[in-house]
């Protein structure tokens, strides 16, 4: 049987300060988190890269420092299980790890409501002339790409041979509902008016560590973040920030469920692509999505094509039966896109965020006689990502029932404060809620306490899985201390 | 099955209905443009000032 699909997202969001000409990224990215963190529980993030598994034992401290004290970059775990943090130069959301697809989607959102408030609050402590700006976007237009990363937990026995060849083909075909639109080329790749996404230029490998540079379709890091005997972390790059709430489901959830057939050994024989690399471009560049990528076998399909291969095995795959309750929703959003995808794009923008934006753009064309390079259409393609809801264009279609919700405004409220319940993010979550004094440190797999004593208490979560609330939940309630959980954890 | 049946419905429809398919989705194209419309003023209210200038200098670092 296939792993329980955990999933996770970390989005990187743009930065600028207006009217302030020596605006430094990093400090403003620091001063928008301790706005936001500052009256709330504020929990180092520890680098701790102990072996993993090995040792429930207690350590020293100088074993345990934050890696990042000295720079001074701010780095929090929030009460939801989540990760607040400067990366690079820009603030960075990570998701407490979520048990499914539509989860994801919602903590994915959660992160995005989370940084609108941040900004409002920092606004606050600006002067008047200056005006801070978060942008849930994934370019600046000149070549300065910053990432929106997927996070699937996956068999550790899965060939990693197999996921490049099967999954290749779909992250590259997927472009076609993952893209939150841009207009313009970067990157050196060729002009183009409008494309359906924001990363497509900046992928040039097939397969590769980097993140940064030389960025490549299946990137390899492997850190689990759990026990690596088991467990591997599928890190994807190749994907674009998105705000549409069915395209953020249908992202996650297909992915997820392709990944699960793979495990299960129920997806055919692999699309292999001729030309990985040129068909990233190839796909996104065509927003008509006529263009043909070249297969292995000389066969030549479209996106769509592709992507219909792939709704049908994971079809398949589902109508053998699954215990994801997610996983008919999916196939159903998923079929309901491709559908209106193939009669008219434009037909998608209620769920898309490049369909969303290419109508917008193409109302201003037809309505002022616009141009592309028009630098109104250019600060259309800027503010449909601002994360301020008065302002975020994506805000204004929403407000005016033009873009399908999955989440209520209060559901989205609940997830800011609260972890999901069924992955150890709620142990975590829930022990920055109600044990901060004696919370010294926390990461993924990991959380430290100073209970007294000559020596930090290390509570090892290995297991993705375990923490839920059914499992310590009750213990978190009997426990008025850190002290007293760390006992009854012990006595396990 | 199930995939066959899919396959089936998606190639009758798209084999008789190619004719009635375009003007439909035409007109529907059209329609949709207009829908687009009713929001362009809102959105003028809410567009930031100086176009030209908050983009130039919408400068990001590389991330990730």
């Amino acid at each position: 049987m296939s792993l329980p699909k955990v999933i996770g997202t970390e989005v990187e969001y743009g930065i600028t300060v207006r009217n302030s000409p020596d605006f430094n990224p990093v400090v403003g990215s620091s001063k928008l988190i301790n706005s936001y963190a500052g009256e709330r529980a504020r929990i180092q993030w520890s680098y701790d890269e102990e072996s993993p598994g090995r040792d429930a034992r207690g350590f020293g401290y100088e074993d345990s420092l934050p890696a990042d004290l000295d720079s001074g970059l701010v780095n929090v775990v929030l009460r939801n299980g989540a990760r607040l943090y400067v990366d690079h130069a820009h603030p960075e959301y990570s998701t407490p790890e979520c048990s499914d697809a539509r989860e994801a989607a919602l903590h994915d959102k959660a992160g995005e409501v989370l940084m609108g408030r941040a900004v409002a609050m920092t606004r606050a402590t600006m002067p008047a002339h200056e005006r801070m700006f978060i942008h849930k976007n994934n370019s600046d237009g000149k070549g300065n790409s910053y990432g929106a990363h997927e996070n699937y937990l996956i068999a550790r026995d899965i060939p990693f041979g197999a996921v490049v060849r099967h999954m290749t083909g779909f992250f590259v075909t997927r472009q076609i509902f993952t893209g939150s639109g841009k207009i313009g080329s970067e990157n050196g790749r060729p002009d183009v008016d409008f494309q359906i996404t924001q990363r497509g230029d900046f992928f040039e490998e097939e397969v590769g560590l980097e993140t940064t540079l030389k960025r490549p379709i299946i990137n390899t890091r492997d850190e689990p973040h759990a026990d690596s005997a088991k467990y591997r972390r599928l890190h994807v790059i190749i994907g674009d920030a998105t705000r549409a709430e069915p395209q953020t489901y249908l992202k996650l959830g297909s992915a997820a469920l392709i990944l699960d057939a793979l495990e299960d050994g129920a997806l055919s024989e692999p699309l292999l692509l001729a030309q990985p690399v040129g068909a990233v471009t190839a796909v996104s560049h065509d927003p008509t999505l006529q263009a043909v990528v070249e297969l292995d076998d000389g066969r030549s399909i479209t996106a769509l094509e592709a992507q219909w291969q792939y709704l049908e095995w994971a079809k398949k795959y589902v109508d053998g039966g699954t215990d994801n309750p997610t996983y008919l929703e999916v196939v159903d959003l998923w079929e309901g896109i491709l559908t209106d995808l193939e009669i008219d794009p434009r037909r998608t923008s209620d769920r898309l965020d490049w369909t969303a934006k290419l109508a917008l753009f193409e109302g201003y064309i037809n309505r002022d006689s616009l141009d592309w390079s028009d630098s109104k259409l250019a600060l259309l393609d800027l503010q449909y990502h601002d994360v301020d809801p008065e302002k975020g264009l994506y805000d204004r279609l929403l407000a005016a029932g033009r873009m399908q919700r999955l989440f209520t405004a209060d559901e989205v409220g609940l997830a800011i404060d609260n972890p999901p319940e069924s992955t150890r993010a709620y142990f975590r979550g829930l022990c920055v809620a109600k044990y901060r004094e004696a919370l010294v440190a926390a990461n993924w797999d990991s959380l430290v306490f100073d209970v007294g004593g000559d020596a930090l208490k290390r509570v090892p979560m290995m297991e993705p899985l375990r923490g839920s609330k059914e499992l310590v939940g009750g213990l978190i309630d009997q426990a008025d201390t850190a002290g007293e959980l760390l006992q009854l954890l012990g006595g396990e | 099955m199930a995939e066959q049946e899919r396959k089936q419905t998606r190639s009758d429809s798209s084999e008789q209905d190619v004719v009635e398919t375009d003007v439909e989705a035409s007109a529907e194209a059209e329609e949709l443009t207009e829908r687009i419309d009713d929001i362009l003023d809102e959105i003028d209210t809410v567009l930031e000032e100086n176009a030209e200038e908050f983009v130039k200098n919408y400068v990001q670092k590389g991330g990730e």
